[in-house]
C-alpha cells in the first residue's frame, strides 16, 4: 500500500514575516524531497507543519487522500521526526535512549534490535556509555540509530547531517537512498551538497514568501 | 541477523497498534532513572522543607504549645512552596534536550503519557516531603496521634498539587525564565488543597473527626486526576507551538 502526503495552498507568516505563501507539494512513496533556503528561511517551521507540530499555518494538509487533522494517529504511527535538538538524554545511555523511543511507537522491542542498530551507526562499544559523555557527532548517531530502529515509511528529517563525521555523512547519504528504494520517502532540511543522491525533488524557500519547486 | 534482507524488504504503511501500556511503563521507568541518576534535584525540595522547618522554632518561639498550634499550617505551606520549587524543572530538560517534541509526536495518547510523568514527580517529590513531615512535625511539638492524619494529608494533597502545578509548568515550559508566573499560575489553584489539608491536622489535633477533611482532599484529587492531563497536554502543545 503506498502512501501520499499532500501540502495543498500552505502559507505561514511568524512574527510578521512572511515565510511562505501558497506552497503547493506532494510526497509519494519513494521519493526524497530537499527543502532548501537560506538562514531564517522557514524550513524548521516548514518540517514542523508538516510533522504536525506547528498548527499556526493556512492551508490543508493531506496524507493518503484524508485531512491530516482526522487522521492524526495513522499519520503518527508512519512518520519518524527528527527535530534540530537530538531529543537525546544526557543521563541515559544509548541503550537507553532507544529502549523509550522503542516503547513510544508501543513496542517494548529487544536489547539485540538496538544493539544491531548502534552497530549500523558506529556506535557500538559507547553502548553503556551516558550520552552525556559522547561528542555531539556522537549524540547524532544515537539519534540517527532511531532510522534503523523502528521501521517508519515517511521521515521528516531536520538538519540530520549536523555534527557528523564524513563518513557518517557517505552512511547517512546511503541510508535516505536505501529508504526511497524501499518506497519510503524523507523530507529533509541540509546545507550539504547530497551529490550522490542525484537529482532531488526540491522546495527552495525565499525572500518575502516566495518559493520555487523544482 | 540478516540485515540486508530487512533492509530490502518493501516498507508497509502501518495501522496504530496501541502499545499505551508499554509506553507508559517505559517512560516511567525513563524518568525513574533520570531523577535518581540527578539526586541533587530530588533532594533540594526535601531540604527546603527540612530547612524552612527548622528555622520557626528559632524566629517564633520554643513554646511547643504554640509551636504545636500553628504546626499543621507551617508544616503545609512549607510542603506546598517545596512542590512549587520542584515544579519548574518537571518539563524543562524534556523540552530542551527535544525529548518533549517526540513524546508529542509519538502516537499514543498524551495525555496519558504526562500523567506517567507527573506521577514520577509526585514519587519522588510529593510523597517524601509527606514521609518526612511527620519527623519535622516532632521538631515543632505536634502530638503523635496526628502523625498518620498529617502523612495521609499531604500524600493526598501533594497528589493534587503535582498534578495542578504540572498544568502551570507545561504552560511556561517555553520561557526563559517561567518560575515567578508559574507560581502566580497555580497558588490560586493550590488554595482549596491548603485549607483542606491543614485543616485535616488541625482538627486531628483537637480530636475532631478528619474524614471529612480527608474525603474533600480525595474528591480534590479525583477532580484533578480527570482534568489536568488534559490541561496538561493541551498547554504543552501551546507551548511547542510557540
Amino acid at each position: 500500500m503506498s502512501f501520499r502526503l499532500q501540502g495543498c495552498q500552505l502559507s505561514c507568516e511568524r512574527d510578521g514575516r512572511e515565510l511562505f505563501r501558497d506552497l503547493d507539494f506532494d510526497v509519494e512513496g519513494g521519493q526524497i524531497l530537499r527543502i532548501e533556503g537560506p538562514n531564517g528561511s522557514g524550513k524548521t517551521s516548514l518540517l514542523k507543519i508538516l510533522s504536525g507540530q506547528l498548527h499556526d499555518f493556512d492551508g490543508e494538509l493531506r496524507w493518503c487522500d484524508q485531512p491530516l487533522a482526522r487522521v492524526r494517529d495513522h499519520y503518527l504511527t508512519n512518520l519518524l521526526y527528527l527535530g534540530h535538538a537530538p531529543g537525546v538524554k544526557a543521563a541515559l545511555t544509548p541503550l537507553e535512549n532507544l529502549a523509550w523511543y522503542q516503547a513510544l511507537a508501543g513496542d517494548a522491542g529487544s536489547e539485540a534490535a538496538r544493539l544491531t542498530a548502534l552497530e549500523r551507526v558506529g556506535l557500538l562499544g559507547f553502548e553503556d556509555v551516558p550520552a552525556a559523555q559522547l561528542s555531539a557527532g556522537q549524540q547524532r548517531r544515537v539519534a540517527l540509530a532511531r532510522l534503523e530502529l523502528t521501521p517508519r515509511p515517511l521521515w521528516v528529517l531536520d538538519e540530520p547531517f549536523t555534527a557528523i563525521d564524513k563518513q557518517g555523512v557517505e552512511a547517512l547519504e546511503q541510508r535516505l537512498l536505501a529508504h526511497a528504494r524501499r518506497g519510503g520517502s524523507v523530507i529533509l532540511t541540509t546545507h550539504h551538497d547530497l551529490t550522490p543522491l542525484g537529482e532531488l525533488r526540491r522546495i527552495r524557500l525565499g525572500e518575502g514568501g516566495r518559493h520555487v519547486i523544482q | 541477523m540478516s540485515s540486508s534482507n530487512t533492509l530490502d524488504r518493501p516498507l508497509a504503511i502501518m495501522e496504530p497498534h496501541g502499545g499505551l501500556g508499554v509506553a507508559l511503563i517505559a517512560t516511567l521507568r525513563r524518568d525513574l532513572t533520570l531523577m535518581l541518576r540527578r539526586r541533587s534535584e530530588v533532594m533540594n525540595p526535601l531540604a527546603f522543607f527540612a530547612l524552612v522547618i527548622t528555622l520557626f522554632p528559632l524566629g517564633l518561639s520554643p513554646d511547643p504549645e504554640l509551636l504545636a498550634t500553628v504546626a499543621p499550617g507551617l508544616l503545609w505551606v512549607a510542603a506546598l512552596l517545596a512542590t512549587l520549587l520542584s515544579l519548574d524543572s518537571l518539563f524543562r530538560a524534556d523540552f530542551e534536550d527535544g525529548s518533549l517534541e517526540q513524546l508529542l509526536l509519538a502516537p499514543q495518547p498524551l495525555a496519558a503519557m504526562v500523567l506517567a510523568k507527573v506521577m514520577v514527580h509526585w514519587l519522588l517529590t510529593g510523597l517524601p516531603l509527606a514521609l518526612m513531615a511527620p519527623v519535622l512535625g516532632l521538631m515543632l511539638g505536634l502530638p503523635a496521634g496526628s502523625h498518620l492524619i498529617l502523612m495521609l494529608a499531604l500524600a493526598l494533597g501533594s497528589a493534587s498539587l503535582s498534578l495542578v502545578g504540572a498544568i502551570g509548568a507545561a504552560l511556561t515550559v517555553g520561557l526563559a525564565r517561567g518560575g515567578v508566573l508559574l507560581s502566580l499560575l497555580v497558588l490560586p489553584l493550590y488554595i482549596p488543597v491548603l485549607i483542606f489539608g491543614a485543616g485535616a491536622v488541625q482538627a486531628a489535633l483537637l480530636g475532631d473527626g478528619v474524614a471529612a477533611h480527608l474525603a474533600i482532599l480525595g474528591a480534590l484529587l479525583a477532580l484533578a486526576v480527570m482534568l489536568a492531563p488534559w490541561a496538561i497536554a493541551a498547554a504543552l502543545r501551546i507551548s511547542v507551538n510557540g
